[in-house]
């Protein structure tokens, strides 16, 4: 009779740990090989698995083998149909393979599927929001309960079960508390007696003494009480502190006529970004979704991502659509406020005096960080490249530029540009470093 | 030690029919005395198999076998054990990562199916079974794996000599531990390069042909290297400029203090692993146990790795035999024997040189055909079976001489010593010499009166893993001078070494021995050095 054991209930995945260290290994090769595959593909598509080919480096396990292409040797095949000792037979071409000594691929040549949580780690790797913590608000403000043992006192609904009942059950074997059974087993003696028809004196003192017996028990079982209040114990919650970390992404996006499909589709696809990111690394960041034309608006994801609209373009309404809700909901003293904005720089003529106005007024004394992201023509990149020559938000926003280590501006000109901007701006940096 | 197929066999339906089957089972079983019906199988079931298996194959074969455990894995759990070397219990390395996903990738596309079983050389014997097998599968594996590789294992001297079957699980088990803690008190990265070191050298990392050496006492080293602190002590310039009595004293001096490190040391010698793990001297204690423990994961599977036909040979023949006599017997249906007939053919099917498909000598093929024609030589021998094995043709007891050749042979050796002309010429084998310095190989011997022996000479040699191995060896290191330790490579028939994984692997024995490392290729005929390769050449 052999043993039999059912593994099938064993946990699963038993080596994902070594998948995850052999991930580990190739970190820097599969990161390099995901981020050249989102950059020509489209953005959204990070939001999903991907197959990727082995890392070379780092994942050889070399040891000594013989060289293939040296020496003498024999092979011993099977099925010969018409050689004859002396016959020749060419090699098939260079690189060894071929039909003789069957050679299969080499294991290291093959592709592998990585899961959405590891793309989108690899991805997002090394990025981070600068100063996500503001110093004032380093003071607890939350508190949550976490289980710390047990209490002689609490509310009914904290009662622990298990460890009452034990407390019970040990003070009733220590008071030696009268069990049903004995008092049953008394009973049933006495009601014998009792129906024996004729009763002598010897059967009458038995029963009186079954009697008081029974008596004494069921007092003493009164006295010593089934669940008595010190018997109770209740679960006991240490209030744990919880640092503050609240963080609103306020993305503020120009879908004004000016912006043409390929700004849009540019502009778009940073927030696409922008959002994967925030989702992936901070669970609970809130985000709030303002698109602007002449007038300015709070949209849901949806609506942002999706929706069309036209008009002029008046970028202080978001600035001022910003700042309201900032004030609402978001009061900056308990948020960590961060912003960024994308547009084609185009503003109606006076109101860019008026943005920077906003900006140094208000929304730069709430904010942590502040992107703006500006799409331009492909033509036009070369020519602004480097100056700081540029449209009347770029001009604009340069003043603020110098006066706010906390802002950050760049120009996206193709699809290509995205990633690299994106990183630049959320790059984990130790200290927000600013030329100013 | 798996059966597998090209992807198939556990999808096969010839059970189907039956599956009304199921709730009068034990009914209708007991009335035709069949062992089971249909496809499903249960515990109750896998029992009965095995014990009317067990009986036959101890009444009519002469088994001998460790006890056994079955363990019920799915798909997954047996792609975790690929992975892992096979090995219920391993250690955690980056690599086992690496061929998971491969062998993930091969099973998903459909590229290979999973093996039916895996079997453990361990006491009790542990075997593995997939649970999509059907019933009829269920038997066959049972008959392949829990008697025939377990009769192997127990019995073949190879696995006698060299293996612990009853204490590798526990070490294993340690060695997983052992290795975790060290990952959590070093580091994993500290951790990862003393393994990554040691695997490329687990080929150079077992002993062929004797045990450990026995080590010199703890006190006896002890006192070698009090000995050599004294003299460094004492070391006094002004002996330097005493004349020499002769000028051949002198060399003949460093000769023999050569001689004399080279005893002292146990040189040269070929287990590498083992060397570093005694002598190194950069590593810490905790890095010397985890080289033996690599070591001696290398040197458990030494013997699977010599006996691969012979074992695989074993079990079919053990299993084709066994699921006949059932038969026979009218244990089994013949709807189920067709089923494992199949499954039995897709596992020994062999293809030719020149067919697409063909990729090596399939071992359950080469093994079952020896072990049936061990058969027929013992039991209807012709003329020339008399001539080339006088001692077993027609001495009719098929059973000893086939558990004798299990017991006493790995492949090289069984091969040649049994692989017969009939055989060659069913097999149609021929010799192909490749020479790399010619566009063209040579057809060398074929299946005819001149060439068995070489066609048998040359397989043997192939199966000969102590041959057909790069031959490493550590021959010299001083000590007290440079500390380079000097490998030699015999190079045999102009077969120079891989260069790119050479010169990894050499930085690997740099990592674990600390100072310059140098390889010199030696050629085996001649004793010339052919060329020389040293880490200082190499760079990081």
């Amino acid at each position: 009779m052999p043993i039999f054991v059912d593994r099938r209930l064993n946990p699963k995945d038993k080596s994902l740990g070594n998948r995850q260290r052999f991930l580990k290994r190739a970190r820097e090769e599969l990161k390099r090989s995901i981020r050249d595959r989102i950059r020509t593909g489209k953005i959204a598509d990070v939001d999903s698995e991907h197959a990727v080919s082995m890392p070379a480096r780092g994942t050889g396990e070399p040891s000594f083998s013989d060289a293939k292409d040296s020496g003498r040797r024999q092979h011993i095949l099977p099925g010969n149909k018409h050689f004859a000792p002396g016959d020749r037979v060419p090699k098939p071409g260079q690189g060894g393979g071929g039909s003789s000594p069957g050679k299969t691929a080499s294991e290291d040549e093959f592709r592998f599927v990585l899961s959405r949580e590891e793309v989108l780690d690899l991805f997002f790797e090394d990025l981070e929001l600068p100063d996500m913590v503001k110093l004032n608000l380093k003071e607890i403000l939350s508190f949550k309960p976490r289980r710390a043992g047990f209490a002689a006192t609490g509310s009914p609904t904290n009662i622990n079960v298990g460890r009452t009942m034990r407390n019970s059950h040990g003070r009733r074997i220590a008071l030696r508390r009268p069990k049903q059974e004995e008092l049953d087993a008394i009973a049933k003696q006495l009601a014998i007696l009792e129906a024996e028809p004729q009763s002598a004196a010897p059967a009458r003192q038995r029963i009186a003494a079954l009697r008081e017996e029974l008596e004494r028990l069921e007092r003493r079982r009164k006295r010593i009480a089934y669940v008595d209040p010190v018997d109770i114990r209740f679960n006991r919650f240490d209030a744990q502190p919880v640092p503050n970390a609240n963080a609103v992404m306020f993305c503020l996006m120009d879908v004004s006529g000016s912006m043409g499909e390929r700004e849009k589709d540019l502009a778009k696809r940073f927030f696409v970004l922008l959002h994967l990111f925030l989702k992936r690394r901070y669970d609970r960041t809130e985000i709030v979704f303002i698109r602007h034309t002449h007038e300015a608006q709070e949209v849901d994801e949806e609506t942002f991502f999706y929706n069309t609209q036209s008009g002029g373009t008046v970028v202080s309404t978001a600035l001022e659509e910003m700042h309201r809700i900032v004030a609402q909901r978001y009061p900056s003293n308990e948020w960590n406020i961060y912003a960024a904005q994308a547009s084609d720089g185009d503003n109606f003529v006076t109101d860019s005096e008026r943005c920077i106005g906003l900006m140094d007024g208000q929304i730069m004394r709430l904010c942590q960080y502040f992107a703006y992201v500006e799409i331009i023509d492909e033509r036009e990149s070369h020519i602004f490249g480097s100056t700081d020559n540029g449209t009347s938000l770029w001009r604009a926003y340069s003043v603020v530029n110098q006066r706010w280590p906390n802002f950050q501006m760049s120009r996206i000109a193709n699809a290509a540009d995205i990633y690299p901007v994106f990183r630049q701006l959320f790059a984990r940096q130790p200290v927000l470093q600013k030329s100013a | 030690m798996a059966i597998q197929t090209s992807k198939s066999g556990q999808t096969s339906k010839f059970g189907q029919t039956s599956k009304p089957g199921q709730t009068s089972k034990s009914g209708q079983t007991s009335k035709s005395g069949l062992l089971f019906s249909g496809s499903d199988w249960d515990f109750k079931t896998l029992s009965r198999a095995y014990e009317a298996i067990e009986a036959i194959a101890i009444e009519e074969l002469h088994l001998d076998i460790y006890p056994v455990q079955m363990e019920i894995i799915s798909s997954q759990q047996m792609l975790d054990a690929y992975s892992s070397v096979g090995m219920p219990l391993m250690y955690r390395h980056w690599s086992f990562g690496k061929h998971f996903l491969y062998q993930e990738l091969l099973y998903r596309k459909g590229g290979r199916g999973l093996a039916y079983e895996l079997v453990i050389n361990s006491n009790p014997c542990i075997v593995y079974l997939m649970e999509e097998n059907t019933m009829a599968l269920q038997a066959l594996v049972t008959a392949h794996a829990a008697l025939g590789h377990n009769h192997f294992f127990k019995n073949n001297h190879l696995f006698r000599q060299w293996t612990d079957a009853s204490a590798i699980l526990s070490y294993l088990d340690f060695a997983k531990g052992y290795i975790a803690r060290c990952e959590e008190r070093h580091g994993v990265a500290a951790v990862e390069a003393i393994l990554d070191a040691a695997h490329a050298l687990m080929e150079q990392g077992v002993f062929r042909y004797r045990r450990p050496p026995k080590l010199s006492s703890e006190r006896q080293r002890e006192g070698v290297r009090e000995r050599l602190e004294y003299e460094e002590r004492s070391y006094n310039d002004l002996w330097r400029t005493l004349p020499r009595s002769k000028d051949g004293t002198k060399a003949s001096g460093t000769d023999l203090g050569i001689a004399e490190r080279k005893k002292t040391l146990n040189l040269p010698e070929e287990n590498l692993l083992y060397f570093l793990e005694k002598n190194s001297l950069v590593l810490e204690p905790w890095q010397r146990e985890i080289i033996r423990i690599v070591r001696v994961v290398a040197q458990y599977f030494y013997p699977q790795r010599q006996t691969q036909v012979m074992n695989e040979g074993c079990a079919t023949f053990v299993h084709y035999t066994l699921m006949n006599m059932l038969f026979d017997r009218g244990l089994i249906s013949e709807g189920a024997m067709l089923e494992i007939l199949r499954n039995h053919s897709n596992v020994i099917f062999q293809p030719g040189f020149d067919d697409p498909r063909f990729s090596g000598i399939n071992p359950y093929a080469l093994g079952l055909d020896m072990m049936q024609d061990i058969q027929r030589i013992s039991t209807e021998p012709t003329a020339e079976d008399r001539d080339w094995f006088p001692d077993i043709a027609g001495n009719g007891n098929w059973r000893e001489t086939l558990l004798d050749a299990w017991a006493n042979h790995r492949d090289e050796s069984f091969i040649r010593q049994y692989l017969s002309p009939a055989l060659m010429r069913r097999w149609r084998f021929f010799v192909l010499a490749d020479a790399a310095s010619e566009p063209h190989y040579e057809v060398a011997s074929i299946h005819n009166e001149r060439g068995y022996e070489k066609i048998r000479a040359g397989l043997a040699q192939s199966y000969d893993i102590g041959a057909s191995r790069p031959d490493i060896q550590v021959v010299d290191v001083d000590l007290l001078g440079d500390r380079q330790l000097r490998l030699e490579h015999k190079v045999k028939n102009g077969i120079m070494l891989e260069e790119a994984s050479r010169d990894a692997t050499l930085r690997h024995i740099r990592t674990l021995w600390g100072y310059e490392v140098s390889l010199a290729a030696i050629d085996a005929q001649t004793g010339g050095t052919l060329n020389e390769r040293s880490t200082s050449q190499i760079g990081e």
